[in-house]
């Protein structure tokens, strides 16, 4: 009996079929983006089913609210042009629903079909459908090039290339360009932030939108997310850090471009070494101390890695997902002493394979790296079936793997569709990685707890 | 209820914020239900355009035919032709639970299979590796049949998918290759897709085994998908009553249970919506005769069963189903009984779908609630008004393109069961589907694909104990203090069909409604009555 019962060991090379892919198409992202601005409403450029699926898998990962428009495109649409939609769903969404900004993403339709978005929203401006004051904007988001974490990265671009301001006067404020992480992880980071009395922009930003409370009223557009006046600002600020390549990258450079903000880029700080090089690269660059708080969470960190190194040494990981997310967790895995073996992309990186070597330092001889076309979860799964691992750590579709082959599990990156914690517990961080610790040996120990024969069933561990 | 607005005025209200040409349509798409007395009941406009922007509930016609119909069939493997996205979130997301026969028979469910196309293949074209992925596909798994699904890029790109799938169903051999034009952007809802799923499906496999399986008083049930494991509590009543079950379309169902589905000697149909095609095209060409069923609900179950049992006119059977029936009963009406004591004369509503909408409020009735307000989310006039109207409905430029099968009888296989007239003489709706709205109460408001703001502004308004939809809408609806029931996922709980079932959705709204936690919203120094201390710190 199996859940995946037709993944054998034998592997054959696939060149058109993907199969249990290890990646999702740009629109989600965007739509994530522009969540993380205040008031935003998100608008799906094309078939109603793209905005359905997006917003179902953010509802079903975040459990809250998730609003999002579409042009409901039908086949005189995909003739004659989305013009007309989005037109009309732009004077709809301003009269009904009021948000200070739409933030619109295309289609594999609409980019397909070629809708020039620049010349529809100016012409949606010049019919006075966009109330005085209010803002459209947009990102281009084909379906298929790239990945999730693509239409992210054009979403975060597109709030620089169309609202950011040059100004003459530095303001002694950074950008942070947060990358694809979660409400909690935002939060943590402001923290980190404030700890080091650095007074930043975050964007975007979706805690308080996405980790909302239950007070007894909905409220359409929650108190949180990046106003669109902080975001004109950005081109004031000092410097921008860019957290996570993929992700940020491209944002941080079009601010210096447009803006003349330096940036710097650095890989998520999750874990003790990117931890480390994030905090001291702030600290640098803002000529600010590192505070002995700061420096004791570190610590405790630092002791629960030792104090628990032998259940992480030399057990052998499996990891799928996003790059960044990937190359970070690459780096705090080794720096545990545990080998991370297999790891998987489906988002196109040429460079990715360079990031997990200088994440490895070397010492994972003999590790499979996979990114890009058919860099799916059934290769991933029939790696496990040739030589097995001892824990695996992705989203939820790795259930089905772990049920199958009886492998400790731990849910981490997009989309977690059947656990809560993630929104509200962050990730980043030293705090973050102490969390981080503690699910993977809570998954490690249940495991050993398990399954260890009764004579030697530990009290202690 | 304080303050209250009267359904026609609300039905104003509901509109008054949009643009004028959208109010406008709005208010053809929510209706103050009334009955005349010849059981009429207002025209509502129905499966039309969505207006851009309003927010709907909506999804595709990929949707409808992979996710819906096509879905729950473990042994074929579904290549969904696209980007990765349409794949993906249709990897699992449905919850058509399927039970394999064996440790070893073919169960494709957990897997998801695309092309991938990316940014050259949209540019040369597609078919290239689309052949290639189904041969890929055939080497790795040697599935019986291979479904290949349109996304969005296919039809402008001008792959010719049907093509290539009959190509590669003559090369592979022993593989039924077949192929759905289920562009997202076709029709304006997910019941393009259940159409067309439909017509491929009656064309390519239905049919191809003429040998019925053993067993007296052979149905087929069409329109259950065995979300949450509806079908299987179902095919256990069957089962207990000698009835036999030919094939499910599409709830734990196999290939080859499609191949012989026309062998029945009567189907039949719980989503009309969904399934009334195939239904109307087998009756056509095989003369199996169908007649609507409903297993939500335990006074509906009951009365499912004796119809069946009507139609075969056998004593036996009849004695054997009402001994069943009667025993079940009693168990639903002990838990009914005490879920009564706390749900008495609350209020739902419920929009979602194009059948559940309807079928779920018996089981609300069956605890003492009432319905305000109900809607479908992609469903026709006939299922509002019921089919009666048929004739009168106009097929819009949207869904002008969508295949309307000739069906014709077949020279050798067409064998009419019974006459029309036999079977109203047993009571038997041939053919038949009376609505929702016959059967809602009059001053009930019936809202067509309703909108976010509309949702909002019910729950305002109206505030009902429960609010039935799905996933887009639950949480938006719960922050209002309200629960919100999915009837599409059923939040990951059920089976709701039969007599288990109904015990089973008694006891979740029992839950739902009166769960601790929804008294406890407000903090204590936020409520009246509770002292509320302020003080200085003052530095002696």
């Amino acid at each position: 009996m199996a859940l995946l019962r037709h993944t054998s060991s034998v592997i054959a090379e696939r060149h058109a079929l993907t199969i249990n892919p290890a990646k999702t198409c740009q629109p989600v992202g965007a739509m994530y983006a522009a969540l993380g601005i205040h008031a935003c409403l998100p608008h799906s450029h094309g078939s109603q089913g793209c905005c359905a699926y997006h917003r179902s898998t953010l509802t079903r990962h975040y459990k809250e609210p998730v609003m999002a428009a579409t042009s409901s495109f039908t086949e005189g649409a995909a003739v004659f042009g989305g013009q007309a939609n989005l037109l009309q769903a732009i004077e709809t969404i301003f009269t009904t629903y009021n948000p200070e900004l739409i933030a619109v993403h295309t289609t594999c339709l609409s980019e397909t079909i070629g809708d020039d978005l620049v010349q529809i929203i100016a012409k949606a401006r010049e019919e006075g459908k966009i109330p005085h004051g209010k803002r459209v904007i947009h990102a281009n988001t084909p379906s298929y090039a790239g990945s999730h974490v693509t239409g992210f990265s054009n979403m975060v671009k597109a709030m620089v290339t169309y609202l950011a301001e040059p100004a003459r006067q530095r303001v002694r404020r950074i950008n942070l360009v947060p990358g694809w992480v979660e409400p909690a992880d935002i939060r943590e980071l402001k923290r980190i932030l404030a700890m080091l009395q650095i007074d930043a922009t975050v964007f975007p930003d979706t805690s308080g939108v996405l980790d909302g409370p239950q007070t007894g009223s909905f409220a359409m557009f929650p108190p949180g997310g990046v106003t669109c006046e902080q975001l004109v600002k950005t081109g004031a600020n000092s410097l921008t850090m860019a957290i996570g390549p993929t992700a940020s990258h491209a944002a941080a450079l079009a601010l210096d471009a447009k803006c003349k903000v330096p940036f710097e880029t650095v890989e998520l700080p999750l874990g003790l070494r990117a931890t480390d090089t994030f905090v001291q690269t702030l600290a640098a660059r803002a000529m600010v101390e590192i505070p002995p708080a700061l420096e004791e969470e570190r610590g405790r960190l630092v002791d629960v890695m030792s104090d628990m190194h032998q259940y992480f040494y030399r057990k052998r990981v499996a990891l799928w997902g996003d790059p960044d997310q990937l190359v970070a967790l690459t780096g705090f895995l080794c720096d545990l002493d545990m080998l991370p073996v297999y790891i998987v992309t489906g988002t196109p990186d040429p460079t990715f394979e360079d990031r997990i070597a200088c994440a490895m330092q070397g010492r994972v001889p003999g590790a499979k790296v996979r990114q890009g076309p058919c860099a799916d979860m059934f290769l991933l799964h029939q790696w496990i079936k040739q030589e097995p691992v001892d824990v695996l750590i992705g989203n939820t579709y790795g259930k089905y793997i772990a049920r199958d082959e009886n492998i400790p599990f731990v849910r981490y990156g997009f989309p977690i569709l059947d656990r809560v914690g993630h929104a509200y517990f962050p990730s980043l961080g030293y705090y973050g990685g102490l969390r981080l610790l503690e699910k993977i040996l809570d998954a490690i120990l249940d495991h050993k707890d398990r399954t260890s024969p009764e004579e030697s069933f530990e009290l202690v561990l | 209820m304080k303050n209250r607005p009267a359904p026609e005025r609300l039905r104003e209200q509901l509109v008054k914020r949009y643009p004028a040409k959208v109010a406008k349509k709005r208010l053809g798409q929510i209706v103050v239900n009334t009955k005349d007395a010849s059981g009429a009941v207002p025209e509502i406009k129905a499966n039309t355009r969505t207006s851009p922007g309003i927010i709907t509930q909506r999804g595709c016609c990929y949707a409808g035919c992979k996710g819906v119909v096509l879905g729950p069939t473990r042994d074929i493997i579904n290549l969904v032709h696209g980007p990765i996205g349409c794949s993906f979130y249709a990897w699992l997301t449905r919850r058509n639970q399927t039970r394999p026969e064996t440790p070893d028979a073919d169960n494709f469910m957990t897997y998801c299979f695309s092309t991938d196309l990316r940014d050259e293949d949209i540019v040369f074209g597609g078919e290239k590796k689309l052949r290639q992925a189904i041969q890929e596909a055939y080497d790795l798994f040697h599935p019986k049949a291979i479904g290949v699904f349109a996304t969005c890029p296919v039809g402008l790109i001008g792959d010719d998918i049907h093509a290539v799938a009959r190509e590669m169903k003559e090369k592979l051999g022993g593989c039924n290759v077949f192929a759905f034009s289920c562009e997202g952007y076709k029709g304006v809802s997910q019941s393009a897709g259940h159409h067309i799923a439909n017509n491929q499906l009656f064309k390519h496999v239905i049919g191809l085994n003429d040998e019925p399986p053993a067993g007296r008083f052979k149905i087929t049930l069409l329109g259950e998908y065995n979300i949450g494991g509806d079908a299987f509590i179902i095919e256990e009543m069957l089962a207990a009553c000698g009835i036999t079950l030919v094939a499910t379309l599409s709830g734990n169902s196999t290939i080859a249970q499609f191949e012989r589905a026309h062998t029945a000697d009567v189907n039949c149909v719980m989503c009309h919506r969904s399934i009334n095609y195939v239904a109307d095209m087998i009756e056509k060409k095989y003369g199996v005769p169908w007649f609507k069923v409903n297993f939500i609900g335990a006074n509906a179950t009951a009365k499912s069963l004796r119809r069946i049992a009507a139609f075969f006119d056998d004593p036996q059977l009849t004695q054997t189903v009402e001994a069943y029936i009667t025993e079940q009963l009693a168990q639903v009406h002990a838990v009914a009984a005490d879920v009564r004591t706390r749900c008495e004369g609350k209020t739902a509503m419920l929009f979602v779908g194009g059948s559940r909408a309807h079928h779920y409020q018996e089981l609300f009735a069956e605890i003492g609630m009432k319905t305000l307000a109900a809607g479908y989310e992609f469903a026709h006039r006939d299922d509002y008004e019921g089919r009666r109207v048929l004739s009168s409905i106009k097929v819009d430029a949207d869904s002008r393109n969508i295949e309307e099968l000739d069906v014709q009888p077949d020279p050798e296989k067409y064998r009419p069961r019974i006459s029309p007239e036999e079977m109203a003489a047993r009571g038997l709706p041939h053919q038949d589907y009376a609505g929702m709205m016959p059967e809602m109460e009059d001053n009930t408001l019936v809202i067509d694909d309703i909108s976010e703001h509309e949702t909002q502004e019910l729950l305002h308004t109206w505030r009902p104990d429960v609010f039935c939809a799905g996933i887009k809408e639950k949480y938006g609806v719960q922050k209002n203090g309200i629960p919100c029931k999915q009837l599409h996922s059923y939040d990951y709980g059920g089976p709701y069909a039969g007599f288990k079932g109904a015990i089973n959705f008694y006891r979740e709204i029992d839950r739902m409604i009166n769960a601790t936690v929804w008294k406890m919203i407000t903090p204590p120094w936020r409520q009246n009555g509770t002292p509320h201390l302020e003080a200085e710190y003052v530095r002696s």
